[in-house]
């Protein structure tokens, strides 16, 4: 079965290329990613500031399941309604560095549309290591719950 | 046991990256895989080394000789690192297609 989330990361690059076909019209996909209200309920997180313009600025709040809150924000290069939205993005306190991301929203057909994301890193060491995140958490995932298990069968 | 190595680690290093393209295509001896390269042996030896530390090559003895190529296995293990990063955003996406149909019902 083909996937619909595509990931390609090639060796020794310092960007990665996400791509995804979308069940809604590009208008919607388009919404998802410019109306804050959206932002909050898809994202799972705080919408603190969104000023979606030329220059403008936005700025998001996640509590993660330890009740910590990790702030996020990000510059607004440019963008074309339905078609572009060119933006960095950065982790606060994070020693993850900012990225630029290039979202390119395509009309397949009337109710169905088409994301490619860029993401572009400062350099080889930060894309690996943002991609590997993901990995390391299922690692301390299960490896937590293994202490866990061997914790109960102690008591 | 041996420390097991960062597979990721193993392959940002360019010249492990190269040593890897050159196994893929048949199986070659430290020497063989040396030859490709202006490094000393001693060099190309220790990449190898840390390449099989990591399960990326595997060592086949033929007669006399080592012969080095590529654990499918551990090739599989770099696609895998990709794949929660992957499944993350496939995640995310749905959601994020979940809540536009919502909304485009409720319209």
């Amino acid at each position: 079965m083909e996937q619909k989330t595509n990931v390609i990361a090639e060796d020794g690059k310092q960007e990665i290329l996400i791509t995804r076909e979308f069940d809604l019209p590009v208008e919607l996909l388009y919404k998802a990613y410019t109306e804050p209200d959206f932002i909050e309920q898809w994202m799972g997180t705080k919408v603190l500031k969104f000023d979606f313009q030329k220059h403008g600025s936005y700025q998001f709040s996640t509590t993660d399941p330890k009740g910590n809150q990790i702030g996020f924000n990000g510059t607004i290069h440019d963008f074309t309604t339905n078609q572009k939205i060119i933006r960095t993005f950065e982790m606060e306190n994070m020693p993850f560095g900012v990225q630029l991301e290039i979202y390119e929203f395509e009309k397949l057909t009337e109710s169905t549309s088409k994301l490619k994301q860029q993401v572009i890193y400062q350099s080889v060491n930060h894309r690996d290591h943002n991609l590997k995140l993901p990995f390391k958490q299922g690692i301390n995932w299960a490896h937590n719950r293994l202490e866990e298990i061997l914790q109960n069968l102690n008591a | 046991m041996k420390l097991r190595r960062d597979v990721f680690q193993a392959i940002a290093d360019p010249t492990r990256r190269t040593i890897i393209s050159l196994v893929a295509l048949q199986a070659m001896t430290p020497t063989a895989i040396a030859e490709n390269f202006d490094y000393s042996r001693q060099t190309i030896s220790k990449h190898i080394q840390i390449l099989t530390e990591c399960e990326i090559l595997e060592q086949e003895q033929k007669g006399r000789e080592i012969y080095y190529q590529l654990n499918p296995n551990g090739m599989k293990e770099i696609a895998e690192f990709i794949e929660p990063f992957r499944k993350l955003w496939d995640d995310r996406f749905n959601k994020l297609e979940s809540v536009m149909k919502k909304y485009q019902s409720k319209k």
